[in-house]
């Protein structure tokens, strides 16, 4: 097993929420918990996917470990060093290893720009490259690496004149200016066409391959993430509550909460139009402020008993081979087999807001 | 027999008139809505789908205007009737509308109640305690409570929101609604959730959708008949089995749009994609609209304009490799 690259302890994120007079008076604070306590491992070139729904704490993960976000508590190594609470050059020397890719590319490039401009910013911010002859050999060889060749034809267009998926792919071109180690890809192709989607999935691929880079891939999307990435964490309400290869995963979850996520995805089959489909999960997501205790997934899951929210939060247990899971139920919810699932999870899908 | 046809669409032409010229974004679209039955219409960004939507409710976003076509809703051409026609008898009576981004249609400092009651006092004559009996009863029969009516936007989830726009839409008990991609910035259980809705509606009430996305994968689920759009025309027509079945769709460009789409119980290596991107509407190419990007092309593809024709029975498509000749 090679060495892990980035590694995540405990790390934690609380946001502080605008108090009323009587609050401050009383001295009452809330949080808004929205990462609590999450821990990871990633390997050098793995391809990690955190999936989850809105709200659950996946983006906020991803911008601790940008540190674009004071960490609240816990440690986040990477290389084998703390980076936890590092400042100034520090911090500067970090974003050179660990770059991002946002969702929107319409609105992560300076429309002022020319794509030339894009690339530059971050070579000469970092001071990087000896001259500007260098320099523009290093943009024009990274925009053939990400398939927008001829360069000469987009250096001077502006973001505007590009569509989506150039964009995206000019994104990560600049992301791979300062040939970083780590990239944070936070739903690269959500804002893209289907039709081109995977061909900018199979590029970001490519480039992984070639140049031993590392994704954190961020997504709500399982569909893609299964076929994106090697291994999966699947976050609620700020937790992981489910880690494992992706394909095991998919096939073979065990946590309520992956098991609902995957009932609710639509698959592009036939035969599926007169039917009711079945998701076994009920209500809404409560809100980060108010984490139910124990369990806290328990509000909503089916399988829930007493013990759920009466004894302490379960923790995330490997059961063999990397596949781990926090619900201390999983083992009977498994023999409870698929009968009993669908007949009680028809009593929790509909007319649930 | 047949089931009545709600909506009939023939020949509708839609343009855009741009300062870099005339776009063609819907060029001669014909098709039927059947009552009770979902329409799926999915395409690529910029296809024409959302332009379309606009066309059934003789509302185009200007620059745009109807150059030409019918639209028979009921028997009558709904094209002919005056701006004050439209709005007293067809929009919202007969055809209503689920907009995309649904949740950003609530005005956010009224609260449910004043929103949903203007579009009732807009249309019926009806006192306050009867609108709210109605409005109760509507919000109920999409999963609501009640006390919605008291809330305001922002103290609503995004799937309740979504709940209380589809409520509007249903309101004046029209007969078709279309749906303009009303799930795509909902996450996956609510986004099922929603679906399932739809899926109650269309049962209990008898309603007619007509659903617009750009995911197969969610038509698969929803849509009794997919209609394929390419460029502001009809690829391919068919039913939900003849596309998603075990043969396949016919059009290369709904083979590869569907190739595309990932699995989620499936390893694949690599995922299919469409080289290049959709035509400029300004001067689409000649021939099959498709051709630059066609996998399959033959000769006769580049210059022959290609006609939509039934390969079997419900089962329509524009491609000249389909036919035999």
């Amino acid at each position: 097993m090679s060495e892990p690259i980035l590694v995540a302890e405990n790390l934690t994120k609380w946001f502080p929420v605008k108090r009323s007079l009587t609050q401050v008076a009383r001295g009452e604070r809330t949080w808004v918990r929205a990462v609590d306590g999450v821990s990871f491992s990633v390997e050098k070139g793995e391809i990690f996917g955190l999936v989850g729904e809105s709200g659950c704490g996946k983006t906020t993960t991803g911008k601790l470990i940008m540190k674009l976000l004071d960490i609240t508590d816990g440690k986040l190594m990477l290389q084998g060093e703390d980076v936890t609470h590092i400042r100034g050059a520090a911090l500067s020397e970090h974003r050179r290893h660990v770059q991002m890719i946002f969702q929107d590319p319409y609105a992560s490039m300076n429309p002022r720009f020319t794509i030339e401009d894009v690339l530059m910013e971050p070579l000469e911010i970092h001071n990087v490259g000896k001259d500007m002859a260098e320099r523009n050999v290093w943009v024009r060889e990274i925009l053939e690496e990400v398939k927008l060749s001829p360069p000469e034809e987009f250096l001077a267009r502006h973001p505007h004149m590009l569509s989506g998926g150039q964009r995206q792919r000019a994104a990560t071109a600049r992301t791979l200016m300062l040939n970083p180690s780590v990239i944070v890809a936070d739903e690269p192709v959500s804002m893209i066409d289907l039709s081109t989607r995977a061909e900018i999935l199979a590029m970001m691929k490519q480039l992984q391959r070639e140049m031993g880079l590392t994704y954190i891939y961020i997504t709500h999307d399982l569909s893609t993430a299964r076929y994106f990435t090697d291994r999966l964490a699947v976050m609620y309400l700020g937790k992981i509550i489910e880690m494992g290869e992706a394909g095991t995963l998919i096939d073979g979850a065990l946590h309520p909460y992956t098991k609902a996520l995957i009932a609710a995805v639509c698959e592009p089959i036939s035969g599926k139009v007169n039917r009711i489909k079945e998701v076994p999960i009920k209500g809404e997501i409560p809100a980060a402020t108010n984490i139910p205790t124990g369990c806290r997934f328990h509000p909503r899951c089916l399988y829930s008993v007493p013990e759920c929210w009466q004894e302490e939060e379960p923790t995330l247990d490997d059961i063999g081979s990397g596949h781990m899971v926090a619900c201390r139920r999983h083992r009977e919810i498994q023999e409870l087999g698929d009968s009993a699932r669908t007949s009680e999870a028809s009593l929790g899908i509909r007319r649930t807001a | 027999m047949e089931k009545e046809r709600v909506l009939e669409v023939q020949d509708l032409e839609l343009h855009y008139f741009t300062r870099k010229g005339v776009v063609q974004a819907v060029d001669k679209l014909s098709f039927f809505l059947r009552k009770g039955e979902t329409l799926g219409v999915v395409g690529e960004s910029g296809c024409g789908k959302t332009t379309m939507a606009t066309a059934l409710l003789n509302m185009p976003t200007p620059p745009g205007r109807i150059v030409g076509g019918r639209i028979l809703l009921d028997g009558q051409d709904i094209l002919t009737l005056s701006e004050n026609e439209v709005r007293r008898r067809v929009r919202w009576e007969t055809i209503a509308m689920v907009f995309q981004g649904a949740m950003n249609c609530l005005t956010p400092v009224y609260t449910i109640e004043k929103q949903m009651r203007e579009t009732l006092q807009q249309h019926r004559a009806m006192d306050k305690k009867a609108a709210r009996g109605r409005m109760k009863s509507y919000l109920n029969l999409v999963g609501l409570s009640d006390d919605v009516l008291r809330r305001y936007p922002h103290e609503l989830s995004g799937g309740m929101k979504q709940r209380v726009v589809i409520a509007t839409a249903l309101f004046l008990e029209p007969k078709v609604i279309i749906c303009d991609e009303p799930t795509t910035a909902l996450d996956v259980v609510v986004q099922a959730q929603i679906i399932n809705l739809l899926k109650d509606l269309k049962e209990q009430v008898g309603l007619s959708f007509i659903f617009i996305t750009h995911d197969l994968s969610i038509e698969a689920e929803v849509s009794d008949r997919i209609l394929v759009m390419y460029a502001g025309r009809i690829a391919e027509l068919g039913t939900n089995a003849q596309i998603y079945g075990p043969q396949g769709p016919a059009h290369p460009y709904t083979q590869r749009l569907l190739g595309a789409t990932p699995r989620l119980h499936e390893e694949v290596e690599e995922l299919a994609f469409i080289p290049g991107t959709p035509p400029d509407l300004v001067a689409p190419p000649e021939g099959c609209r498709f051709h630059p990007r066609c996998p399959v092309l033959m000769e006769r593809c580049a210059h022959d304009d290609v006609p939509l024709r039934e390969i079997e029975p419900d089962h329509l498509v524009a491609c000249w490799r389909c036919f035999d000749e």
